[in-house]
């Protein structure tokens, strides 16, 4: 099929999809002129006319980049990120900005100044967050396969919500270059997919040391194609058994309990493993994590670009009261004035060294499990499946709370994916694999293997 | 009752790259406003910085040639405050872990003769941008083109005890830093700029006082009376039982008064962290050591080096060694053959004039030599060197040999003992009350007539031969 072709086929559905509120700028127009720009590439690309909706915190020239916040209304970036620029290379076309949580934070995409974004499967729930336009594009079928950005598990939380593929690769693997920086030492961008193999090929080709990110990691083995095997003997899986709490909601449970039950039948073996650290990661991760977004916040001032508005005294500080206190939404300001709190004099070594010293232990957790002899752990994505919009947005520990297994790994900079294995009442579950650092390929190859076993929208609790 | 002065010194250099701190925008001085920038520098959503690894190198050689030990892992942070020349809101610089520490530096105190001053450290920086306040009524503009220029952050440790002291610290830290070539250190251009602290206690008391920072010191000689100032001031105050309270206050060149800009209270808390978008910079020992290899000569070690090589005093050596190029000319006109004394001569004398006029050297070494060897030959005097030196056609090497410059100019001396005796003939004649007064045995009349016979003869009479003949024609007859 001409990339023309999937152009028209893509925007018909996006037009269709337009009630889910998952988009923040799309056109016919701009998709055709992807579409042609991509038949004239010599040759094919690995991702040839593969339509990618893209989250609106990664910047493009020819579309804006909100982030979702009235700050940046209308702001078009006069350069292009280095992942996009690579998926546009391999023939791939950018279909829309997708909607988010403002500057990527929160857990249910409730918190966009554009608006919440519904879950495809039921209206009333939320789609999960931050990266929730991109998980519901690709959940409606209205893409293959989506960028998403993780900072705390904002591809794989929605992901396990949306019943889609979410990756979230290792910190360094993909270049943060035009990602806009919420905690720059947990950003990655990452990737929705209908399947496994669909988001393994996106990942792929955004793969690599980029020049213009120094936190991009050389002289480490490219991320090879997966090849899901025909069966998973001499795999070694651990569950840590803080991940599977007494009171863990049934169908996660039951959704769990099915991929364990499929992981034996393929021939791996099941160990248990501890992370005893990984209860500090939510209280870890709203440390550093607001401490670095206060600093990175700081540029939207009203001086340069985005949103100005200047305050009834005139001067300097009211232009960045106003322009700040009106362009940013309640949990981006609660973040900023958490962040500054953590990392002010007298403050500091209490809070955010102290943070640093306990995401070391949490990272070290990891590292014993795996030189224990596991290959890979498995845990659930989300305490629930999705839950509904208004549930939780005037408790923000409990919102916090829905990362709670997605967290850790973030701050341990691992790979890790959520996979859908199986429906709750109609709702999806998601299961969670995680890897050692830069060994995605293998935990792709698993997850291959689980998705052509398990069936995805089959009930887990019969 | 008398007083201490402490005072330390923050000094920042732009280092002499081509290319930012963290990206590839030139640091081209005086280039139309926002010309020289990009989304890393402006600090556009989802920009990230990159090190600059000539900046690196620079910063590592100028921690070496102040003595200071680079450190094999250092780290950048952030530190926040917002201001509308910084785009990021944030600058990136060095903070708990720096690249370089503990150096020192030795010169000349006006007071207490040769003395060292600490350096406390040296970490690396990016520059902010300039607010421009005149071009636009009632509005101020932001010109980011100077955003993100790599500087060098040097703190001295607080043992100067003079305004004098802290000016003699900052021409001895620029010698070294234009020396190392990792900073052309003009104050004009604002590649150099000093915050001073200074503070005041009774002679003996080994607590420090409490100090005040001073900004906006824009010359070394201001350094010098803005210290002077905050010190009578700070003096004044403990004299009368007063206190003083920590502050920032700027210097005001007209007035030669400082005045408050902010109280401690007021100060900002930087909340610095590590920055997270930069690893930690790690260097290999082998890396500084090659660092260490490119340096030059420093100036104390080439001052103590054309002493002991040329035999020339150690004041003509340190005059020399003042400059790179001026030690390297002497070095030149040595080599080329003339006699090492006679050219210290030369270059810190005549030479040193043309050369702080015009900013080089424009006679070749080899000239120069040639013409101090027409000296030393006596075929031109010293008088008349002096006029062949600053003739352009000295300069110009196609203008034909020295000697034959001197030539054409008239200026070459006349020895020859027959060419000599017409013109003391001449004036002999011409003045015989003279001639029967030196007979009568009034000797010191030599030089008078040796003086006109250099009047006669326009300067060309070789002064030594003259003597002789007059001698000879004065006893013979």
């Amino acid at each position: 099929m001409s990339a023309v072709a999937v152009a028209r086929e893509t925007g018909a559905r996006l037009a269709n999809a337009e009630a889910l509120n998952a988009t923040l700028a799309w056109s016919q127009a701009a998709l055709d002129a992807e579409a042609a720009r991509v038949d004239a590439l010599p040759g094919r690309g690995a991702l040839h006319a593969m339509p990618i909706a893209v989250k609106d915190n990664i910047v493009t020239t020819d579309a804006p980049t909100t982030c979702a916040s009235r700050i940046l209304e209308g702001y078009v970036s006069p350069y292009t990120a280095t992942a996009v620029e690579r998926l546009r290379t391999a023939g791939a076309m950018v279909a829309c900005k997708a909607n988010l949580d403002e500057f990527a934070m929160g857990s249910s995409t409730e918190h966009s100044a554009y608006g919440r974004v519904k879950h495809p499967l039921d209206p009333a729930r939320v789609p999960g967050g931050s990266s929730g336009g991109s998980a519901a594009l690709v959940a409606a079928g209205v893409v293959p396969a989506a960028l998403g950005s993780e900072t705390g598990g904002s591809v794989r939380q929605p992901a396990s919500f949306c019943g889609v593929v979410g990756v979230k690769p290792s910190y360094g693997r993909v270049s943060r270059y035009g990602l806009v920086a919420f905690g720059s030492s947990l950003d990655c961008i990452s990737v929705f997919g209908k399947t496994v193999d669909d988001a393994a090929r996106v990942l792929q080709v955004m793969s690599g040391p980029d020049p213009l990110d120094a936190t991009t990691k050389a002289g480490r083995a490219p991320l090879a194609a997966p090849a899901p095997p025909a069966d998973l003997k001499g795999l070694k899986v651990g569950l840590p058994k803080e991940y599977f709490p007494s009171d863990l909601h049934p169908g996660v449970r039951a959704g769990l309990d099915r991929t364990i039950k499929a992981l034996r039948q393929l021939g791996a073996e099941l160990r248990d493993v501890s992370l005893p650290y990984s209860k500090y990661a939510v209280p870890t991760y709203y440390i550093i994590a607001p401490a670095e977004a206060a600093a990175n916040l700081a540029r939207y001032d009203g001086v340069r670009y985005g949103r100005r508005k200047v305050g009834p005294e005139g001067d300097i500080r009211a232009l960045y009261r106003a322009t700040r206190g009106e362009g940013f939404g309640a949990e981006v300001r609660r973040r900023i004035l958490v962040g500054t709190y953590v990392l002010s004099a007298g403050y500091y070594d209490a809070y955010y060294r102290k943070a640093q010293t306990v995401r070391a232990l949490i990272a070290q957790d990891f590292q014993r499990a795996f030189e224990s002899g596991v290959d890979l752990l498995l845990t659930p994505t989300t305490p629930t499946p999705a839950f509904k919009a208004g549930e939780k947005t005037d408790d923000p520990v409990q919102m916090y709370l829905a990362d709670i297994f997605v967290c850790a790994i973030s701050l341990a900079g691992l790979p890790a994916l959520s996979l859908p294995v199986g429906r709750d009442g109609g709702l999806p579950i998601g299961a969670q694999l995680i890897a050692q650092d830069f060994a995605e390929a293998r935990m792709l190859s698993v997850a291959g293997v689980l998705e052509r076993v398990l069936g995805a929208t089959e009930e887990v609790r019969g | 009752m008398t007083w201490e002065t402490v005072i330390g010194l923050e000094v920042h250099v732009q280092l002499l790259t081509r290319s930012k701190m963290f990206c590839g925008c030139s640091t081209a001085f005086g280039a139309p406003p926002n010309t020289n920038v990009c989304p890393v520098c402006l600090g556009l959503p989802g920009a990230l910085p990159v090190p600059n690894g000539h900046a690196i190198r620079l910063a590592a050689r100028a921690a070496l040639a102040l003595g200071c030990s680079v450190e094999r892992r250092s780290v950048f942070a952030r530190k926040n405050y917002f201001y509308p020349d910084l785009p990021k809101g944030y600058q990136i610089t060095q903070f708990d872990e720096p690249l370089a520490v503990g150096g020192a530096l030795e010169f000349e105190s006006p007071e207490r003769g040769r003395i060292r001053c600490g350096v406390t450290r040296l970490h690396v920086e990016e520059d902010a941008g300039k607010l421009i306040h005149d071009r636009y009524p009632g509005k101020t503009a932001v010109d980011l083109n100077r955003a993100g220029t790599p500087l060098a952050e040097i703190v001295s440790e607080p043992d100067l005890r003079s305004p004098g002291e802290a000016r003699a610290y900052l021409t001895t830290l620029k010698q070294i830093l234009v020396y190392a070539e990792v900073s052309d250190c003009s104050m004009e251009q604002g590649s150099l700029r000093v915050d001073a602290n200074l503070s005041v206690r009774r002679a003996g008391d080994p607590s420090l006082g409490t100090k005040c920072e001073v900004k906006n010191l824009n010359s070394f000689a201001n350094v010098e009376r803005a210290l002077e100032a905050e010190r009578d001031r700070q003096v004044a105050l403990l004299g009368t039982g007063q206190r003083v309270v920590q502050s920032t206050l700027l210097f005001n060149a007209g007035t030669g008064q400082v005045k408050l800009l902010r109280s401690k209270e007021e100060s900002h808390d930087y909340r610095y962290f590590p920055d997270p978008d930069l690893p930690p910079l790690v260097l290999s020992r082998a890396w500084i050591e090659e660092q260490r290899a490119v340096l030059p000569e420093l100036p104390d070690a080439k001052r103590d080096r054309l002493a002991a090589r040329y035999g020339v005093t150690v004041y003509a050596a340190g005059e020399l060694a003042r400059e790179r190029v001026i030690a390297d000319y002497f070095e030149a006109v040595v080599a080329a053959g003339a006699d090492p004394k006679d050219a210290a001569k030369w270059v810190t004398g005549d030479a040193m004039t043309g050369y702080n006029e015009v900013g080089r050297f424009v006679v070749p070494p080899a000239r120069l030599a040639e013409l101090i060897a027409l000296v030393a030959a006596n075929v031109v005097s010293g008088q008349a060197a002096k006029k062949v030196f600053t003739s352009p056609k000295l300069a110009d090497p196609s203008a034909g040999s020295v000697r034959s410059v001197a030539e054409t100019l008239g200026l070459t001396q006349v020895s020859d003992t027959s060419a000599l005796a017409g013109w003391v003939d001449e004036v002999l004649t011409a003045n015989p009350k003279e001639v029967e007064r030196y007979r009568a045995g009034e000797a010191k009349l030599i030089g008078f007539f040796v003086g006109q016979v250099m009047k006669k003869s326009q300067g060309k009479a070789d002064p030594k031969g003259v003597q002789p003949v007059l001698v000879e024609r004065l006893n013979s007859k």
